[in-house]
């Protein structure tokens, strides 16, 4: 049983996304608590990986008994394991959550929504543990398909969203599939570590490099880096609340965590490094990507739209560490794979709760929301002074190491660039949380009558499948804070690789 | 020059059908017409995959009489299958995109009455959505 933990984390969530729409039209409150308990077996699954990882060293499982480069192998080294575990732990939190945004806001759609949510998991945990080039393209696929559909359930503006990131999506899946073709013609060989040991040999062919080169911009465009973002805020903004949360933490964060993978394993860091003049072109995207993101969502009042934004930025601070392409950076990128994916779910969710609860997203309209949520409110704080940088909170951890790297490799603009996101954000945060703690009621709405001045705000917390979800991310932010030299030492040294 | 261009005439076939699916994904305002050029860019992979699979003068990959023996068989004179298999999958998947994207047309037209992206970017600034 133990060994076949691997195969588990991507089985359970396909095969239970099929009997979704039989237990909901057999009956419909029942899905619920089917997505939630399935979604249970691969958080164990990735868990007990990741602990064989850590004691035996990194291992492979062959799917169906066929050796590789023949058949598919599940590749389960510190990295794929460790954002395992972060997938499957965020994907089961926002299925708890998930259980009042739907059935109030969305009650027809209820068997389609769980069906896709499990899809988009198994998706997204695929595209982390294979080790095969061409699945990863199934796998994509899989997760992005699931992705288009539940976007375009969303509010007003969604099936336009969706339909330019279809096509923009596109685009992206089908470089990456020329890309491994381009791989194919040269090598003969799907399989990661067989690519890896064919590969050193051919490193001056064009081919390559124009399969190299097809990769790094498919997954950018995956990634939603600067520029090729465009497709974003739209979609992510316009999902439902559930989607959100999901979408934004994960999608970007797997394909920055396939990019590792393509420029570090498949091709040795001596080529993507050295013979290839990509690294300081990714650099500077992110340094632009932090800004422009930055900036863009100082000019947001809808905090959704906001956030959306952030996560633009976001998606710079890990390339930055990627193509700063030394021990430092790739650490802060890893770490920073985890802190935002947990710091975007924290937040994230707290938007689709106050949706719930007062109905908007302007943040002008958010006052007093600290008498009326105050443990929403409270994690929302949490996790701002965690975008901002404020140990020990674990925001501040991955940045550190971010700096640190970037100082190392002795670019500065790119240090600079950070320390500047992090003022930018402290200006995007504090904005909302003055709104929420310290603006006084609207005048106007003072004089309409003497008595809203004495009137108490009542308390009025959100319901308590979103309220859990919420303070354990919060709780989450702070403590793999605390924790977060633990997690270096024990997991992410040995995922950076060795030649670095 | 001709020669070159005749000798992998495949590659340049496959080239100009992805600028072709690309330009239309860019260059038109009718959404139908961006899925179409998406489909156009989608095939001209697919086309690329089958064509990296043949080799001159050789058949089908079905081994007759091979079921028993252990004699070897002259791999030149076989395509090889696996891009062709390779293509099965992303066949499916392109379908399966095709279908979201029809469908997203569907909400698009039932919510603007048009197709014409300028038009309902048009819309859209009117309505303040």
């Amino acid at each position: 049983m133990a060994d076949q933990f691997a195969a588990l984390i991507i089985v359970v969530p396909l095969i239970a996304s099929l009997f979704v729409p039989v237990i909901g039209w057999w009956k419909k409150r029942l899905c619920y608590p089917w997505v939630v308990a399935v979604l249970v077996i691969p958080l164990i699954s990735s868990l007990s990986v990741l602990n064989t990882v850590m004691t035996t060293g990194k291992f492979s499982y062959r799917l169906g008994g066929w050796a590789p480069p023949w058949g598919i192998e599940y590749m389960l080294d510190h990295l794929s394991a460790f954002v395992l575990v972060i997938v499957s732990s965020i994907s089961l939190i926002v299925a708890i959550y998930s259980k009042k945004s739907i059935e109030d806001n969305l009650p027809e759609k209820t068997v389609p929504f769980y069906t896709l949510f499990l899809l988009l998991v198994t998706g997204l945990m695929g595209i982390v543990i294979t080790g095969d080039v061409f699945n990863l393209f199934v796998f994509l696929e899989i997760s992005a398909l699931s992705c288009y559909a539940l976007i375009a359930i969303g509010e007003e503006g969604a099936p336009m969203a969706t339909f330019n990131y279809i096509i923009i999506g596109t685009i992206g899946a089908c470089f990456y599939l020329l890309g491994i073709g381009y791989l194919y013609i040269a090598t003969g060989s799907l399989n990661m570590a067989d690519l890896a040991n064919i590969l050193p040999d051919l490193y001056h062919s064009k081919v390559i490099l124009v399969a190299f080169a097809f990769f790094t911009v498919g997954l950018a465009i995956k990634a939603g880096l600067f520029p090729l973002h465009t497709w974003l805020p739209d979609a992510y903004c316009t999902a439902p609340s559930a989607v959100s949360a999901l979408i934004a933490p994960l999608m970007t964060k797997v394909a920055a965590y396939v990019m590792i993978r393509l420029l570090f394993t498949v091709f040795q860091p001596n080529f993507s490094v050295n013979m290839v003049p990509v690294m300081p072109i990714l650099g500077w995207l992110s340094v632009m990507a932090i800004f422009w993101g930055g900036i863009k969502a100082l000019a947001q009042t809808d905090l959704k739209r906001m956030l959306v934004y952030v996560v633009v930025a976001e998606v710079g601070y890990i390339v930055i560490g990627v193509s700063v392409a030394n021990r430092m950076g790739l650490t802060g990128a890893i770490l920073h794979i985890m802190n935002d994916a947990v710091m975007m779910a924290c937040l994230f969710l707290v938007v689709g709760a106050i949706l719930y609860k007062t109905g908007t997203r302007e943040i002008q309209q958010l006052r007093h929301l600290n008498k009326k949520m105050p443990f929403t409110m409270a994690a929302f704080t949490i996790t701002a002074l965690s975008m901002v940088g404020i140990p020990p909170a674990c925001g501040f951890f991955s940045k550190w190491y971010l700096i640190l790297g970037t100082i190392e490799a002795g670019q500065w603009v790119w240090a600079a660039a950070l320390l500047c996101s992090s003022l930018i954000n402290a200006v995007l945060f504090f904005r909302v949380i003055e709104c929420a703690y310290l603006k006084p009621m609207e005048p106007a709405y003072a004089l309409n009558g003497g008595e809203t001045k004495h009137e108490e705000i009542q308390r009025d917390e959100a319901p308590l499948t979103m309220l859990v979800p919420i303070v354990i991310t919060a709780a989450g932010v702070i403590l793999l804070g605390i924790f977060s030299g633990k997690i270096i030492s024990s997991v992410i040294q040995f995922a950076v690789p060795a030649s670095f | 020059m001709l020669d070159y261009v005749i000798s992998k005439y495949n590659f340049w076939i496959y080239i100009i059908l992805m600028m072709i699916g690309l330009y239309a994904m860019i260059g038109k305002k009718n959404l139908v017409k961006k899925l179409i050029g998406m489909n156009i860019f989608q095939s001209a992979i697919i086309l690329f995959y089958v064509s990296i699979g043949v080799k001159a003068g050789a058949t089908v990959p079905i081994l007759s009489g091979h079921g028993h023996g252990h004699e070897a068989i002259e791999v030149a004179n076989y395509i090889n299958p696996l891009p062709h298999v390779l293509m099965l999958t992303a066949i499916v998947v392109s379908i399966a995109t095709t279908g979201i994207a029809l469908a997203s047309l569907i909400l698009i037209y039932r919510k603007y009455n048009t197709l014409e992206e300028d038009e309902i970017l048009k819309i859209r600034k009117e309505t303040g959505a």
